[in-house]
């Protein structure tokens, strides 16, 4: 059975996604319904900066993201201005970190549903007499639902998964912010591989129910055509 | 009295009209494919951002001299497009209800209930979107329209996408909702068989600017517009059905107080009923005198009154009144001259075939 330190790492890991995922949607949402409608010019600029994670090292994000939520960083400033101390090596920290870590996972594929609500059903909707929040909250979030629907999904999953910047940013304090990843390569270290097994293969479970019940979600409506 | 003033610059011309179009009837846009009709169109519901002017019976859309531009959901109009753009996530009933459901109870003049009786939709309430043929998908977005209780209602080419068979279905449904609903429509249309079964006032379109706009029965008369050619070239009529040969399913159909008078396939219009016909270019042949052993059996008396050339060398268009009627005839030069037509002279016109369109 998991020893209590590892059903800490377990819950810690859950909150962690969750509220990353939450915090995720809301931020995501209207960055990517922005991505997907506007012609601005500086489009690519922020479709490239929210990709960022995609391509970079999470120990260079991790570095940058350490500095910056430092003592002499700006944000790290700034937390301690509005006297909530320093973000490093606390679960907040790593929330914050997680946001921008996951941030791609949960804004393409948004992004990607938003660009796929046609132009027209929204204009059809202006026409009767739907306002602009109105059309959004109406036509475009229940067409782009699938869309969600993997987001909030990959965003917790890639939250699960992630090591390097929890590492950098978290460290490895029980019951604050070690998570099961780093629990597991704690594991390792100290060549427990029982227990390294345990929750390995309870990860491998979890990513395999996550991504069976994603493709069951998403599966397209199969309805009968009925034509006269 | 419906005015638009509208400048917008698109790829290749730009477009630049001034309308002033009757508050009553369908008012048709006609002209070839991207020639700014449904530029027009956009522009008139705000889905497009033109400079100058639009107003409705004294309500101003858009003054962009006074600063004025009222965005689309507030405008109180209805739009249907070629493909129906119905809400996929949406059953019928709820397509139906969701303009509905966002005017004010005091605003709504026309009833659901005779909406779904007008365009036959009673049956399909419960299906969705995807389970619709193209002629049902187009009966529903215009009943979702007409819910809104619009005092304006945009058409554009709602019947492009159908096959003639749907098409020949919705038409009786469109003549249906403009005598029951009295609402003005401007319908955007680059087929003539459309205008002239549907249109009251045709705005003829070409290049981003208006050739010609006026009461269709002028309009489709006059020999000096593109759209006097074409196979599909001829008048529109208004009759009254007059008396029916039972005997040999025939009617007969007055013009202008019986001033001419066309028998037609008996297609069961009630006497005294006011139909539409159409007499096409091509159907009309000259005479000087009356043809006897003819088995054409219109025959109408009348005088040239204008002559023009076709497009085609070989061709002219000669225009015929009879009494007040216009009917236009298209024959090879070489006829015209053989019979030495001019203006003035009386001629009997052979009406070959007239289409009825209720």
């Amino acid at each position: 059975m998991p020893t209590a330190a590892e059903w800490s790492a377990v819950r810690l890991t859950a909150e962690l996604a969750g509220l990353t995922t939450l915090l995720l949607l809301l931020v995501g949402t209207p960055l990517a319904w922005w991505l997907a409608r506007t012609r601005s010019p500086a489009k690519p600029l922020w479709a490239a900066l929210v990709a960022m994670p995609l391509v970079l090292p999470p120990t260079v994000i991790g570095f940058y993201l350490l500095l910056l939520m430092g003592p002499h960083g700006p944000v790290g400033q700034f937390t301690q201005w509005l006297g909530l101390g320093r973000l490093p090596f606390t679960f907040s920290g790593l929330v914050v970190a997680s946001v921008i870590y996951s941030l791609p996972f949960v804004v393409q594929p948004l992004q990607q549903a938003f660009e796929a609500v046609p132009e027209r059903a929204l204009e059809a909707a202006a026409t009767l007499r739907a306002s602009p929040w109105d059309r959004f909250f109406s036509v475009a979030l229940p067409l782009a639902r699938p869309g969600f629907v993997t987001a909030s999904v990959l965003g917790f999953a890639h939250t699960v998964g992630e090591f390097g910047v929890v590492l950098m940013i978290g460290g490895n304090i029980p019951d604050r912010t070690r998570v099961l990843s780093v629990a597991l390569y704690d594991h390792v270290e100290a060549t427990e591989f029982d227990q390294a097994h345990r929750l390995a293969a309870g990860m491998v479970v979890f990513a395999g129910v996550v991504l069976v019940s994603l493709y069951v979600a998403n599966r397209p409506r199969r309805e009968p055509e009925r034509r006269p | 009295m419906i005015e638009a003033r509208l400048v917008l610059p698109r790829r290749g011309f730009t477009l630049d009209v001034s309308l002033a179009l009757p508050a009553r009837g369908v008012t048709a846009l006609f002209g070839p494919s991207g020639c700014g009709k449904t530029t027009v169109l956009r522009a008139l519901a705000g889905l497009e951002r033109a400079a100058g002017r639009v107003a409705l019976a004294g309500e101003v859309w858009q003054d962009d001299a006074a600063g004025r531009f009222v965005p689309t959901h507030r405008r109180a109009l209805g739009y249907v497009i070629q493909e129906a753009a119905l809400f996929p996530h949406l059953d019928v009933r709820r397509n139906l209800a969701y303009g509905l459901k966002r005017i004010a109870p005091a605003a709504r003049r026309i009833a659901l209930d005779q909406v779904i009786a007008l365009l036959g939709l009673g049956p399909l309430l419960e299906r969705r979107p995807d389970t619709l043929s193209g002629g049902e998908r187009q009966r529903v977005a215009i009943a979702r329209a007409l819910a809104t209780s619009p005092a304006l209602l945009l058409m554009d080419e709602p019947l492009a996408a159908l096959d003639a068979r749907r098409k020949a279905e919705l038409l009786p449904y469109l003549d249906r909702l403009h005598e029951a609903l009295g609402l003005p429509v401007v319908y955007v249309s680059h087929a003539i068989d459309e205008v002239a079964h549907l249109a009251d006032h045709l705005v003829l379109m070409d290049a981003g600017r208006v050739l010609a706009d006026g009461p269709v029965g002028d309009m489709l008369a006059r020999l000096d517009l593109p759209v006097a050619f074409g196979d599909d070239a001829g008048v529109v009529l208004d009759a009254v059905v007059g008396e029916r040969d039972p005997r040999w399913q025939l009617v007969r159909l007055d013009v202008d107080g019986g001033a001419a008078q066309l028998w037609a396939r008996d297609q069961g219009q009630a006497t005294g009923r006011r139909v539409r016909l159409r007499v096409l270019a091509r159907d009309v042949s000259l005479a000087r005198q009356p043809l006897e052993g003819s088995s054409i059996g219109n025959q109408l008396h009348g005088h040239v009154e204008a002559m023009a050339d076709d497009e085609h060398p070989a061709l002219t268009l000669v225009r015929v009144r009879v009494g007040r009627v216009p009917v236009v005839a298209r024959l090879t030069r070489r006829s015209a001259h053989a019979l030495g037509l001019a203006v003035g002279q009386p001629v009997w016109a052979q009406v070959k075939t007239v289409a009825l369109m209720e």
